[in-house]
């Protein structure tokens, strides 16, 4: 039927009883519409035009869609916008002295809230992004708050109450595993702890160089990867609620017995000084059947060009611990600099770079989970994306078990590098126990330090 | 009379010489100024406001408080950076003596003529050219435990496989293994200007008195290569002591803190934990030791020259 055929059918029925109704109830709900198309017209995105800033990003997917795209954002607003993406490490180190020097050369700034949230927050770097929400003159209608997951908002929120970042991307661990290789030995995704070691166990072949499973082993790196064990424990956390470091209690200890014996049995030899990029590279080869690790390497993983396993690759939450079931999250956000004379055009780019066809963009793109939560209902986006509907249930469940895989502490480099050196000597065959009451003692008065500074 | 006018006005002129020469040399002791203040602000300043930063605890983000000689008596007592001191050294000296040694024999071998040397002395001083982080990144593929071509070649020969820097026993003789393959080639260059700076008749004498090539060099090559072998020293000890990108790049001074040199530690404090107050107490002991070392080797230096 052609649309003049169905138009001509409409008209031969008449105008019904029904029609009225519904063209009644229509006029009823049309001037909230009107309102809100209204607002949408009236809302003025090119108030900055002209204006230029500078945006100071870490490098990575997430970043590289922002820059591709950031042509939609300055045609919308006649905002220049000049962005650059440092490798991660740089570019904390980067920000903070520029922060430190009172005059940074950046207006909005990528921040990665489980190394530098408090200290962020400490300094005041940020500015409160609240008063910017407030304000319907610069806050687009269809801003819609409330689409930000409340861990994601929580994250963003400093102790003070102060919101001095608006949330990215929230990380989540998961765990990826070989379909091929656990077909092949008739075994089922673990749901716990246990059942993971046992099925690492019996997958290990080191006469086939293939092993059960393969993490992080590397100092500072490894510490993500004890705490997705940590917080399957009654404990949960680093510290107690006097904030005060517990990493050497019966539950830090069983966490590194854990760690100690899937690394050390269950994991290709030269674990100790992996990081992500060579467990990364050994699951990608079909070496390993298990890999705990963040959502952003499935498309890594799922790329034919470059991976041995596309098309094999399982994705599970993290197995539950002796007492919870929990995974560890991370995240990034955006701040705007306090000493921002832009604050204005930096807030409109917030919202763009926030907003809901970015973090979209993030989603089916594999470039990692969005802070908002409108990106997961969307079925049509998920049903055309090349990742199996068991990754998005994977990041949907994850999301509602995942808690903060990191003490939100000032001195957290140095704490995941101290306890990261402890869980590295384990690897080694080093006395758990030991180490972790060595690293909590050589740490525990630099946090205390930190404290009463803060 | 007039010859005695004469004696005076001479008198009066080299008299005045003295004063003259103090004036010239004040009218131009401005033109030091610009010099003056590019050595006090890239040198003198710097130095001075790092020994005042030891001496507070002063963290970025953070207050500035003063705690007198409190950073250096934390460093005494820091394993950590005391272990980091022992690695340095040890890293050092394998970084000198190995790459001295095998240099020496490259220029020697690269001394004699033979078909093909041009191509063979360019083929051999390629890996210093090449840029460290590029050159690091690329070992780390290679030093992978499973999947890196080092341990493949190694089984092609029946050699068990090595953890490589992947282990805590091996990462530093690997670490050096890299060094030496990047920086042997500028022994090589150094010492193979100096064997063409020789003198010929030394040879010829010693060829007529019946020395053998052992004694030759024994006697001759080594007396006379000495100057260059202490140049290429000092430069080599320099460069190992400083050696910062390549053990970054591929181990981040890991596994634990098995590779963790004096500079990695340093790193770390500075620009992972902001503890710049004691960040610049290592600065200023590590200035300390390379002072000992190099006046160690200027001591020797000389000791070469006076022989």
């Amino acid at each position: 039927m052609t649309r003049c055929e169905a138009e001509e059918t409409m008209m031969s029925r008449g105008f019904t009883r029904r029609t009225a109704l519904t063209a009644g109830a229509g006029l009823l709900a049309a001037p909230p519409l009107v309102r809100q198309a209204n607002a949408q017209s009236q809302f003025d995105w090119k108030r900055f035009s002209g204006e230029r800033i500078e945006v100071s990003l870490t490098a990575n997917p997430r970043s590289t869609i922002l820059i591709q795209n950031q042509r939609e954002f300055e045609d919308m607003t006649g905002i220049r916008v000049g962005a650059e993406q440092i490798p991660e490490q740089q570019h904390r180190q980067k920000f903070a002295i520029e922060f430190a020097s009172g005059r940074p050369s950046f207006d909005v700034v990528g921040i990665s809230l489980h190394v530098n949230k408090r200290q962020v927050g400490k300094a005041r770097w940020c500015t409160d992004i609240k008063a910017l929400m407030a304000d319907p003159t610069i806050t687009a209608p269809d801003f819609d708050f409330a689409d930000f997951g409340e861990g994601a908002v929580a994250y963003s929120t400093q102790a003070d109450g102060r919101m001095d970042t608006l949330p990215e991307f929230t990380d989540y661990f998961i765990l990826y595993y070989n379909k091929e290789l656990l077909a092949a030995k008739n075994i089922a995704p673990p749901a716990t702890f246990d059942e993971m070691y046992d099925s690492a166990r019996r997958l290990t072949e080191p006469s086939r160089q293939i092993y059960g499973n393969v993490g992080r082993g590397l100092r500072n790196a490894n510490v993500v990867l004890y705490s997705s064990f940590l917080l399957g424990t009654q404990q949960r956390d680093f510290l107690d609620g006097q904030r005060r470091l517990i990493s050497d209690s019966p539950d830090a200890i069983w966490a590194g017995e854990f760690y100690k014996k899937l690394l050390r049995d269950c994991s290709p030899p030269g674990v100790s000084g992996f990081n992500w990029n060579e467990s990364q590279t050994t699951f990608m080869q079909g070496r390993a059947a298990f890999w705990i690790d963040g959502v952003g390497f499935a498309a890594p993983l799922e790329d034919r060009t470059r991976s041995r396993v596309a098309g094999k690759v399982g994705y599970a939450v993290v197995p539950r611990g002796p007492a919870h079931h929990h995974c560890a999250m991370f995240g990034t956000a955006f701040g705007i600099a306090e000493q921002s004379r832009k604050k204005g055009a930096s807030w409109l780019y917030l919202q763009w770079a926030s907003g809901k066809a970015n973090q979209l963009r993030y989603l089916t793109s594999g470039a990692g989970s969005p802070a908002r939560t409108s990106a997961y209902r969307n079925e049509e986006a998920i049903s055309q994306s090349r990742f199996s509907r068991e990754f998005f249930n994977t990041l949907i469940e994850s999301a509602r078990i995942s808690r903060p895989g990191l003490p939100e502490i000032v001195p957290v480099t140095e704490f995941r590098d101290t306890l990261g050196s402890a869980l590295t000597a384990t690897i080694g065959g080093a006395d758990v126990a030991t180490e972790l009451r060595r690293a909590t003692e050589a740490f525990r008065p630099v946090l205390e330090q930190s404290e009463r500074e803060s | 009379m007039a010859g005695s006018t004469a004696t005076m006005e001479q008198q009066a002129t080299v008299g005045a010489t003295p004063r003259r020469r103090h004036n010239y040399a004040r009218r131009y002791w401005w033109f030091v100024v610009p010099c003056g203040a590019v050595v006090l602000g890239t040198i003198v300043f710097p130095w001075a406001f790092t020994l005042y930063m030891s001496l507070h605890d002063f963290k970025l983000g953070g207050g500035r408080e003063w705690v007198g000689h409190a950073n250096y008596v934390k460093l005494v007592t820091d394993e950590r950076f005391l272990y980091s001191i022992l690695r340095t050294l040890y890293f050092t000296a394998l970084s000198v003596v190995i790459p001295m040694v095998l240099g020496l024999l490259a220029a020697l071998a690269f001394h004699r003529k033979f078909p093909l040397r041009g191509l063979a002395r360019t083929v051999f001083i390629l890996p210093m050219m090449a840029t460290p982080v590029a050159v690091a990144l690329v070992w780390t593929m290679m030093f992978h435990p499973q999947l890196g071509v080092l341990n493949w070649l190694l089984q092609q020969v029946g050699l068990p496989p090595s953890m490589w820097v992947y282990a805590p026993d091996t990462v530093i003789p690997t670490l050096v293994m890299v060094e030496v393959w990047h920086w042997t080639p500028l022994v090589m260059l150094i010492l193979l200007g100096g064997l063409a700076s020789l003198p010929l008749d030394p040879y010829e004498a010693a060829k007529i008195d019946g020395a053998s090539a052992w004694q030759a060099f024994r006697h001759i090559t080594l007396p006379l290569l000495a100057p260059f072998l202490v140049v290429a020293l000092i430069i080599r000890t320099i460069d190992a002591l400083k050696a910062f990108d390549t053990i970054y790049v591929i181990t981040q001074g890991g596994p634990g803190t098995a590779s963790e040199t004096i500079n990695i530690f340093l790193y770390l404090q500075a620009f992972a934990y902001y503890n710049l107050g004691y960040a610049s107490a290592v600065v200023v002991v590590f200035f300390a030791i390379i002072i000992l070392l190099a006046m160690v080797l200027l001591w020797t230096r000389a000791r070469v020259k006076d022989a």
